[in-house]
């Protein structure tokens, strides 16, 4: 038997009200607002609430998918990753680099997104990035 | 923070008997409810800013029936858990329930009117104070019928729909909210069409809502709830004789007239 709350930051927006995970016997069953977080005041809005419900989801990707035959099949990292960047060469080649567009996501870290950007302009070299917490 | 410390014994001796303690840790900079195992954990122990507790306690008696709890509570969590063992909600036989008087400080904050537990503990760590008149009720009941109409359209215009106030009540444990249900609450619509959302609310805290005023402290856009529920507790009170979260044994004014119906034979 275990119960407690573990503190973290709202990944819906980027107002980043802090709000607790409620971590019941290792499963997240709920969030709590943070009452003594100065940007929120412990109030929340409807995405705040439900801030967990991706977590344990059933539709929640936790491998890597290949598409083929009009099919997803499970597929290890390596595999994954050497395919994206291979096609994402090929693209690159014929029809230039503004033919790519990359969405990033507010449920990365701060840190993530920024490698994305610089990913996606560096090494892309487009300035075809955005994200879902812009909406 | 006088109360801190005999409320770190009393919890200590609790955690040498019982399976865990329900109580507030203060950690990484915050405030939350925590299952309390071990002594060592007890540094951390803190006092506020109170949670709902008792909603806490629910959700880990449900997944551990058998278990032996202790729970830190105020006066307004203590009157809660009492409406929440009369629906079977919680199982008191199975927790010890440690009481924390409010500060003056913390009354005048809620303006409650029983700022102590003592209803199902004899233990009691801080000193009691005095309760504390409502005068946003007396305000509120001198105003007339359209003035008052007025005043709560423009409170529920606020509205965001954060279900906030529903989320944070230790007395919303229905599987199933009508709240979220389009034959009763017109879905896509913000702030949600008045009066349904807010009154289907309201009146589903007759002969339940202590005035613990985690609703009115989660709602973003800062409508005055515990005072349209105080209001409705005052009428219960008036009109049935039932004060909420008093006693144990009182039937709540909703169940009563089903139960005699059913003696008639229906």
């Amino acid at each position: 038997m275990e119960y407690r709350n573990v503190l973290t930051t709202c990944v819906y927006c980027g107002t980043g009200c802090r709000l607790y995970l409620e971590v019941l016997d290792g499963q997240v069953v709920g969030i709590l607002p943070a009452k003594t977080d100065p940007v929120s005041e412990g109030k929340l809005c409807i995405k705040g609430w439900n801030a967990h419900a991706f977590i344990h989801h059933q539709d929640r990707l936790t491998k890597p998918l290949i598409r083929g035959n009009g099919r997803f099949i499970e597929a290890g990292w390596d595999e994954a990753l050497d395919l994206v960047a291979e096609r994402l060469t090929a693209i690159k080649e014929k029809d230039g680099p503004d033919a790519i567009g990359v969405l990033s996501s507010a449920k990365a870290t701060n840190e993530e997104n920024y490698l994305l950007q610089k990913f996606t302009r560096a090494v892309l070299g487009t300035n075809n990035i955005d994200h879902c917490a812009r909406l | 923070m006088k109360r801190l410390e005999p409320l770190k014994k009393v919890v200590a001796e609790a955690l040498r008997e019982l399976d865990g303690v329900l109580a507030l840790r203060a950690k990484w900079g915050g405030v939350a409810p925590h299952l309390f195992k071990g002594q060592e954990e007890l540094e951390e122990l803190a006092i506020a800013p109170k949670y709902p507790l008792p909603q806490t306690l629910r959700l880990i008696q449900r997944a551990h029936p058998e278990s032996r709890l202790g729970l830190v509570v105020r006066g307004c969590e203590e009157r809660g858990l009492i409406e929440m063992a009369k629906r079977n909600q919680i199982d008191l036989e199975r927790i010890r329930v440690i009481g924390l008087a409010c500060t003056a400080e913390e009354a005048q904050d809620c303006r409650c009117a029983r700022p102590y537990p003592g209803l199902l503990t004899d233990i009691i760590v801080g000193e009691k104070t005095e309760a504390v008149p409502n005068e946003l009720v007396e305000e509120f009941l001198s105003k007339g019928r359209e003035e008052r109409l007025e005043f709560w359209k423009k409170q529920f215009a606020k509205c965001i729909k954060c279900y906030g106030c529903r989320n944070a009540c230790p007395q919303c444990f229905c599987p199933e909210c009508t709240l979220e249900d389009e034959i009763w609450v017109e879905t896509g619509r913000i702030p949600p069409p008045f009066p349904s959302f807010h009154l289907v609310r309201a009146m589903h805290t007759v002969g339940k809502c202590v005035g613990c005023r985690e609703c009115e402290l989660s709602c973003p856009a800062n409508i005055p709830l515990t005072t349209l529920y105080a209001l409705i507790r005052r009428e219960v009170e008036e009109m049935f004789g039932y004060e909420t979260g008093g006693d144990l044994e009182a039937q709540p004014p909703l169940v009563l007239p089903m139960e005699l119906e059913s003696g008639d034979g229906i």
